[in-house]
Formats: C-alpha cells, structure tokens, sequence
C-alpha cells in the first residue's frame, strides 16, 4: 500500500456545507484544513471504529418512516413510537429516530451523521449465528468463508502477518477488539489481524525461554498458536500502554454502560497515537423476541434503553475525541446480523428480519440520510420483511474506499464483488475531490411495472444512466429470485418482461440500480 | 480439511497454517486393542473429568480399559443444592438453609442467589467423583443453552440444572422433551410468551437450528417449518409458586401443522384441550426421525470430546458410525461414548493432546490437580468456589451464562474453534491465575501447596525424576531433553553446575527430617515454586 500525499486542494473556498436534497456535503476551503492535514503524517492515519448491536437491532423501531406513518403504526400497533415523540431530524422529513437517541440526533443536526436505509443483501439468513458469520466475513448467504471482510483488507496492506511483525513501519496492533474474543471479521488468512483488549492498561509479563520445535501433529498445530500468542501479547503491550499514558485525562462517559466503557478506550489509545486502523467493539440485547416496549408508553422499555445506551455513549466517545483533538481521524459505524420483521408478534416484540438502516458518524461523514423510508406493504403479514435497499458490502467498500482511500482494484480483491459505492465520507479524506451526484429519487419513477398487480406477466420499464445497470427481484422475505439485469447500458428507458408464473402469490420487490442511486418498486402478484 | 472451508479466495493465495500440512488419521470406532497405559489412561482421564489429580491416576491403575469406561460412565445422584450463602433474604431462608424452592425475591436477591447458584455449581465440579457426569452436565448446557441473566429467576435456573443432570447420560430424546418444557428455558427462548394468532418462533427456530438437526450442509428445515414448530408450541406457561411448567389450553393454536420435505411432508393434526401438549411427542417424533439429528449431536461429541476438525476421514470413519449407534440404540447417550471412549480413533497417538483445555478444563483442573483445598464452612467454601467461577468467566467461560443462545463459541465457531479460548487478552489471565496460586500468597485466599503435591511424587528427592514425574502429569506432551535439562538446572539447582543433583537432594532431605524449620522449608518451596510456575506458564499446559 503506498503512502498518499494530501492534495493541495485548489477548488473554490466554500466553507459553508452545500445541501442537495437534505444530503450535506462539507467542501472544505484551501488553506487552514489542508495544510494542516497535509503537514501531518504522510500516512492515513484513519481510524474505524465499528459497533456491532449483537442481536439483531429492529431498525424499523430505530429510524421511524414518518412518510409512512399510517402503514408503520398499523403493521406494529402494540410497539409503534408514537408519532409526536420520534426525534427530528434537520432538513429531513421523511425519518426521525427512536425517542431515546437524542446523542446520535445531536450528532446528526451537527452534520455529523449519515444515516443509510434499509441495508440488507439477497436471501437474507434468519439465524444469529450464520447472519453474523455473513456480516462479518462479507459473505454471499450460500457461501462459506473463513477471513474476515477486515482481515483481507488487512492483510493487503500487511501481507504475511504476523510473520515480522510489528516492525518500525508497524509497531502498532493492525486491529485492535476491546474485548476478550477477536472478532471473526479481523481473520486473515494466516492468524486473526486483530488482537483482544479488556483494558489499556492491564497486561501482565511473560517469560520468555526455551521453546521446543513444534512437530507436524494436531497437538503441534495447536502449540504453536498458544506460543504465537504469547508472543503476540508481549511485542504489543508496550506499544499500547505507551499510547495509553499519553492521555492523562478524558471526558465524562455515562455510567454502567459497557459500550461507553469500551469506547472510552478506544478514545484513549487514538488519542495517544496508536496507529491501530481498525477498532470493534460490541453491546448486546438486540433480540427483542417480547416486551421490546412498555405496554403504556412505546417510547420506553428494553429496546429504547438498549438505543439510548449506544446513542449516549456514541455521543459520549464524540465529545471526548473533540476535546482530546482527535475527531479527525475517527469514523464510526454500527451494525447489526440483521434487523426485524416488519409485523410485531403478540409478545409485544419482533422475530427475525432482514435489512435495517446504518448509521454512520464522524467529523468528515457527510450529513444525510442515504436512500427511502423502507418500503412497507399495505397491510403487512407474518412473513414480510423490509426490502434491502443497499448492500452492506456496499458499506464497507465505500468506507475503504473514501476512508481508507483503497483501490478499485484492491477493492475487488477483498470484497469479491464490484459493490456500489455510496457518498458516505468526504471527498477531501481521502485527497479525491468528488462532486456529488443527485442521489434523489423523489418523484422519479425510475423502475415501474405494468400491470400492477398482475397475474402471470408484467412488463417492468427503468430509465437508467450510463454505466453498469443492476435489476434483483426479491420476494417478500428478502429471497433472491431473480437478477434479470446486470450489464453496463448506454442512457435511456428499457424494458423486459418479468415472467412470474410459476412463482407463488404475493408481494414482489424490483431492485434497480445504476451508479450510486437505487430505487425499489413494490410489485404484487395475483391470481 | 473442515468440511465448511470453501476456497473462495484465489487460488494463488498462500495459507501457511492449513490442516493439510498436519499428519491426518483414517481410525475408526472399531475397539481399541492396543497398549493401555498411563499414556492412554491419562488421555482418558483428561478428556472425562476436569484436569486430573495423582490420587485419580492411582485409583485407576488397576483398572481394564473397559472397567475404567464403565466407572468414567456411571451417573451419579444429585448432588444437595445451593444455600443461603448470603445472608438476609426476604423471602424467608435462613443462613445455611437452602433457597431452591423459595419464593422468588427482588432483583437484588435474585442476583445473590444466581451468585450462590454459580458457585455451587462450580464447587460440583471442583469436587466431581471419577465419572463424566459434571462434564455431560457442561456440554448439556453448552447445547441447550439457557443464560441466568436473561431467565432471572435462580428457582428455574435450578430446576433447569437438575434436568441436565437427570438426563445427561441418559436418553437425548428425553432430554430434549424434558428441556422443551423446563421452565427456564420456556422464560429464555419466550415460550411462555408464544401464543396463538401470532406464535412466537423464539425456541421453535432453536430447536431445529441449534438443539436437533443443526445448521450443517445436509440440514434443510425451511422458514416454514419453524413456523409450524412455534404454532405446535403455543401455550405452555410456567408456573412461579410451584417451579413448573403448564399447559393453557385457551392459548394453543389447534390448527394442522405441516411440514416440510426434509421433515417427509408430516402433518401434525391440531388437537384441543389438553391434548394439545401431545403435539409435542408428536413433532419430536418427526424431527427424531431426520438422520441428521444424531450426526449434528455427535459431531458435538466429537468437538468437545476429541478434537474441531472433523475431516472428511472422521465425517466417515467415526462420525457416521457412531450416529449409527446413537440413533438405533434409541438415543442413548451412555451407549454413544462408550463407543467413542473405546475406539481406536480415540486412543489414536495422532489424536491425543490436541484439545486446547477450556477455561473449565484450565481453572477446575488446576483446583483438583493440585489438590487446592477449600474451606470446610459454606462461607468460606462458597466464596473460594467464586474465585474460581470469576476466573473461567474472565476468560470467557461464564458457567450459567454462555455469551449467546449458540453456546460458546470455542464449540462452534469456524475456523479457530478451541484456539479462540487462547487470545492476547485470556492467555495472561491463565498465566496471572496459575502463577498466583504457585506463589506465597496464593491467589484470593487459594494456594497450590507446591511441596505437598512433590511429596506424592515417587521420587521427589531426585531432580531429574522430579522433573519428569512432575511433567507427566502436568503435560501431555513430551518435552525436549534440552527443556528437561534447563528446569532442573537453572531452576532447581539455582544454576549450579549441572552435575550437582546433590544439591536439591540433599535440601529436600533436610526438610523431610524437620518439616518444620522454616528456612529449610523455604528452601525447597521457592524453587518448587518456580519450578512449577514456569511449566504451568508454558504453552504445552494449555493443552489437554
């Protein structure tokens, strides 16, 4: 990975953020920003922290669809946030927030935050384990793989670690867990890239001495990966208390709450320099199967404090990196195995779903929301799930991208895919300059079908720009049928015909994706 | 090579630690006839209880291979249950006195008694006879996983103990009747909660998911199938007062029930009234009929018994014929792991001291390996159990509390599976725990009593035998001699010329003829001392 200069950046000077459509973009002006920027250390010194919600967070509950109040309060009645108390957001109607997440709400009314809607991929996993492993790995959901989506980018920039590591070009952990478990998305393909911290300042000293060779067994395998990590634990402590002491004093983190906790940590070891790229940290709960809310007030109960904790605590982390000069160099995202069913079962909770919303925040994300309010059926039954909207691989690729400034090519090796990418960061991060693309889809029509519904056929029609042109079909619980188009067209109107008859009754979404944009056409079949 | 690692990188790309390098076995369940000895006594031991003291390796000397299975298989009664170890309880229970029929008390007090629950049931193991029986009790709970900080009521959390108990050598069908209904587990998965006209599918997806068929490559139960499975399930309750679970008949979905091709299309017919629950025998019966149900539990087995990589030769040498077993002997457990505990594969040289001990197998281990005395009042007793509890849940084995209802991940989490016990944050708790109780002032009020554990050696006067005497026990892998050679001469003999073995003889003598005078004892102690500490802080302790 070679060193990138910052690009002394010679565009008009407007300071003041542009606003297109709700979605704000911070063109930076020349002098003060960039030479300091430019004078820092040649290399990204770019910091990822991500937040995992284990559990699957209901996201429907988490950004509220006000466009859609009518049809979101009749699929949940017994858990719907009542209208008046959803959290507002600037210049944006369409969504608010759950009540509890007045943090994150700041954050975004400070231009801080980019909100990404219904984000999901084809033929979604119901199960904890298998929907986590996907995330995590970056996964297609009928495929295996045993790295990381982290742990390949990783190892391009660090191949063959941990052999000669760390070394003067990278004295410092590559990924860093607060936690005692490294998780399964810093896996290379040699040894896990991250390593596991409970503290930043609690290690304890090994003695080092005669090892014997290892031999070519099961028992030997196993002994040397003790022994590496025993060693792995020595080389790093001092490198991580040295950050550690640096920050002699932080801001206030709100009580009993462990993601607070771990993210206070966090703060430390970027403060105090370490050049660890990637963080993860992690906050439980997320399956509310029953009593998600009180029975008299929606706006309390177990999922808004599970809300309210991250959301304080994220607000927490951000105050802090401000006051210790260190926000610059920090994104943060959550995620989560998957969101939940649109229809609320009679527990007063929700079972397994697919796509929910993101949320992304730092000094250089650009402020918006990214893509509709998830489309809802007219009356939802037990089986319907929200439509994904974008890919989450799509996440990770713009993040490495506009963040970590990775290649395309590189980009390709460690998603496995082209996946789109979406404006989340800055153009100036990376030293790109990019112009932002109309990204509304608002009174554009840009995927229809006739007849709607229909029997056995119906033609389905898309106006696309140049490029490459993606259609998906889903059904109703998120189950890839169909891609009918994938290839790069010249601009203009298309059609084909969508040949359903040997599909069964129901609801049908057409995906359509060109460039950054997307948009997501209910479709119904009937008899 | 693990049947779920797809090459889905380039195949340029160059794995340096891949299963391909290590040497692979084909050995089967076929009896083993081959030399019974320490080496495969020891192995034994190590692998059925929780590490393994000098006085269990004497016991079991006399004994055949087959004798010594049949006593390692023998299931033992209920143990007497938790106590106040607390203090004041509202509810009524005195010091002393147990609190596992009482009536639930406020979150404060249950947080005590979840606490004493813990410790009890850690003191179980510390104190387990020479059978599996706490083990299956272990790997139970690591299969039908509840969490005491989600069920919150210590009553059930009990209750739900003594199920795994009852049948944890005995019939799986049983058990996982008996767990479907145990009332912990109908608070943990929402059963008490599924209801009819929008059914909960909590437990119903588990049930097929994590606790019968599994989520293997041969598993195909559909969406749909969970959806029937959480409509037969509609309308159990539990009952607080007399720690029970009910059936209500008024909340029970009696619509049909059908199922998918994997499941032979079966119907289960919606019945009324108290019949209802009956549906339950009626979808146990379908789902017990999937072959793939005594595959995914003994490949469970296997991963906590013997090794993770289930490799296409023990797919087909051992796992297939050993579900075999298990599903025509009806389910039983007891029948399974006598076949696997007395096979060739499993006394296969190839296969021994590869597991990577678990926070269990590390922390009781080293309790009973040492003989670690406790307390003989409750108080006492109780409080040196929790240190111990603490520990395994600092290194991420937190017995009542599995991180998710899949259990822990060491069990099932490709590709590291065990190794994810070992990471750069638990490792230096396993050395802090074991090289505090080696040292003067123990550890939390526990203390490895160094010379005590020398004395029942043969020949603790002769350093080379004490190191090697010392290693067989406490390793399962031999050592170099070089290794050998540096902890009897660098530690025992302070660095003496390496020929003056007389030195640590002569010293050990002098304290057997005045066990009292302190400074002789001293002695001999700092160097046990730190004999042990090195080889406990090793890598080859952490294998099993």
């Amino acid at each position: 990975m070679k060193r990138r200069d910052f690009l002394k950046y010679t565009a008009p000077a407007a300071i003041l953020p542009t606003l297109i459509n709700g979605f704000s973009v911070k063109a930076f002006g020349a002098s003060p920003m960039l030479d300091a920027l430019s004078t820092a250390s040649a290399d990204n010194d770019h910091v990822l922290v991500m937040i995992q919600m284990t559990g699957g967070n209901d996201g429907l509950n988490m950004v509220i669809p006000l466009d859609l109040y009518g049809k979101y309060q009749a699929a949940r009645s017994n858990i719907a946030i009542q209208e008046g108390k959803v959290l507002r957001l600037d210049n944006y109607l369409k969504s608010g927030l759950h009540p509890s997440m007045t943090g994150v709400q700041k954050l975004y009314n400070d231009g801080k935050v980019s909100i990404v809607q219904s984000v999901g991929y084809p033929s979604p996993d119901f199960s904890h384990f298998r929907a986590t492993d996907i995330w995590l790995t970056g996964s297609n959901s009928n495929e295996v793989l045993t790295t990381g989506w982290a742990g390949r980018y990783l190892d391009t920039k660090y191949p063959g670690f941990p052999d000669g590591y760390p070394n003067t070009e990278a004295p410092d952990p590559l990924a860093i867990q607060i936690g005692s478990i490294v998780s399964p998305a810093f896996q290379g393909p040699n040894a896990s890239m991250g390593i596991a911290i409970t503290s930043a300042t609690d290690f304890y000293n090994l003695i080092d001495g005669i090892t014997d060779p290892v031999p070519n067994t099961k028992w030997g395998k196993e002994l040397e990966y003790i022994r590496l990590i025993a060693k792995q634990t020595n080389s790093y402590e001092q490198a991580i208390t040295a950050a550690a002491k640096k920050v002699t004093s932080q801001g206030a983190y709100p009580a009993n709450n462990s993601l607070a906790e771990q993210l206070k940590i966090v703060a430390r070891l970027v403060a105090g320099g370490l050049k660890t790229k990637l963080y993860m940290v992690s906050t439980g709960g997320f399956d509310t199967h029953a009593n998600q809310t009180e029975g008299g007030d929606t706006s309390k109960g177990g999922h808004a404090n599970l809300l309210g904790g991250v959301s304080d605590a994220i607000k927490a982390f951000m105050d802090d990196l401000k006051g210790l000069h260190a926000s610059r160099r920090v994104v943060g995202m959550t995620f989560s195995e998957f969101g939940r069913r649109i229809k609320s079962n009679y527990s007063m909770g929700t079972d397994h779903g697919a796509a929910a919303p993101i949320i992304i925040f730092g000094d250089y994300v650009n402020q918006g929301v990214l893509g509709n309010s998830p489309t809802l059926p007219d009356s939802s039954s037990v089986i319907d799930n929200i439509p994904m909207q974008y890919d989450f691989r799509s996440i990770y690729a713009s993040i490495l991208e506009q963040w970590f400034c990775v290649d395309q090519t590189v980009l390709k090796s460690i998603l496995r895919e082209d996946y789109q990418r979406l404006p989340l960061v800055s153009g100036v991060a990376c030293g790109t300059i990019t112009s932002l693309p109309d990204l509304s889809t608002d009174g554009k029509k840009l995927i229809t079908n006739s007849p709607n519904p229909f029997t056995n056929y119906t033609t389905i029609t898309y106006i696309t720009g140049s490029g490459n042109t993606l259609v998906q079909i889903f059904d109703t619980t998120g189950r890839l049928v169909g891609v009918p188009v994938n290839k790069v067209h010249a601009p203009g109107t298309y059609t084909f015909t969508f040949d359903a008859h040997n599909l069964p009754n129901g609801i049908y979404y057409a995906r359509f994706q060109n460039g950054a944009i997307q948009q997501v056409r209910p479709m119904l079949k009937v008899n | 090579m693990d049947r779920r690692q797809f090459l889905t990188l380039s195949p340029d790309r160059h794995q340096t630690r891949t299963a391909n390098t290590i040497a692979r076995t084909d050995s089967g369940i076929t009896p083993y006839t081959g030399t019974w000895d320490t080496l495969q006594r020891i192995h034994l031991l190590k692998r059925t209880l929780f590490g393994v003291s000098p006085a269990n390796i004497n016991t079991f000397n006399s004994l055949s291979m087959q004798q010594a299975v049949d006593t390692l298989l023998t299931a033992q009664p209920d143990p007497a249950p938790p106590v106040n170890n607390y203090g004041i309880d509202a509810t009524g229970v005195t010091p002393g006195a147990t609190w596992v029929k009482a009536p639930l008390g406020d979150e404060m007090l249950e947080r005590k008694r979840i606490a004493s629950y813990k410790a009890w049931w850690t003191g179980q193991m510390i104190n387990q006879p020479a059978s599996i029986h706490e083990k299956m009790v272990l790997f139970w709970h690591n299969h039908f996983v509840t969490e005491t900080g989600m069920v919150n009521d210590s009553r059930f959390i009990y209750q739900y103990n003594l199920t795994l108990r009852k049948h944890a050598l005995g019939n799986f069908r049983d058990l996982t009747k008996a767990i479907t209904l145990d009332p912990a587990m109908l608070v943990y998965l929402n059963g008490y909660l599924n209801s009819k006209g929008a059914a909960d599918e909590n437990y119903a997806r588990e049930l097929h998911e994590l606790f019968t068929v599994g989520k293997g490559p041969d598993s195909h139960y559909t969406e749909d199938d969970v959806r029937a499975t959480a409509r037969v399930l509609t309308g159990f309750r539990v009952d607080r007062t007399n720690i029970v679970s009910l059936f209500d008949t008024t909340q029970h979905d009696i619509t049909n029930k059908t199922f998918s091709s994997f499941y032979s299309n079966k119907v289960i017919s919606g019945k009324t009234g108290t019949e209802g629950a009956t549906e339950l025998d009626d979808l146990l019966k379908i789902i017990f009929l999937q072959p793939e149900v005594a595959k995914f539990i003994c490949r469970k087995l296997y991963r906590f018994f013997v090794y993770y990589d289930i490799d296409a030769a023990t797919e087909q040498n051992v796992i297939t014929p050993l579900a075999d077993i298990f599903r025509s002997s009806g389910y039983d457990i007891k029948t399974t792991l006598n076949a696997l505990f007395t096979s060739e594969h499993f006394f296969d040289p190839l296969n021994m001291a590869c597991l990577i001990k678990s926070p269990a197998d590390f922390c009781i281990g080293v309790c009973r390996e040492y003989g670690i005395p406790f307390a003989s009042d409750y108080t006492n007793q109780y409080k040196g159990w929790a240190v111990v509890h603490d520990r395994a849940a600092a290194m991420l084995q937190n017995f009542g509390d599995p991180p998710l209802v899949a259990g822990w991940e060491a069990y099932h989490q490709a590709p590291s599976f065990h190794e994810l016990w070992i990471n750069t944050d638990t490792l230096p708790k396993r050395n802090r725990f074991t090289d505090g109780l080696v040292g003067s002032t123990g550890f939390n009020g526990l203390r490895i009593d160094t010379l005590a554990f020398a004395n029942q050696l043969p020949n603790p006067q002769d350093p080379v035998a004490l190191v090697a005497d010392s290693l067989d026990i406490l390793y399962r892998v031999g050592v170099s001699v070089a290794l050998k050679d540096f902890l009897k001469n660098t530690i025992l003999l302070s660095g003496q010329a390496p020929d003056s073995n007389y030195y640590w003889t002569q010293a050990w003598q002098a304290w057997k003829a005045s066990p009292g005078d302190a400074t002789l004892k001293d002695n001999v102690e700092t160097r046990l001392q730190a004999l042990y500490k090195y080889i406990m802080d090793l890598s080859e302790y952490q294998l099993s």
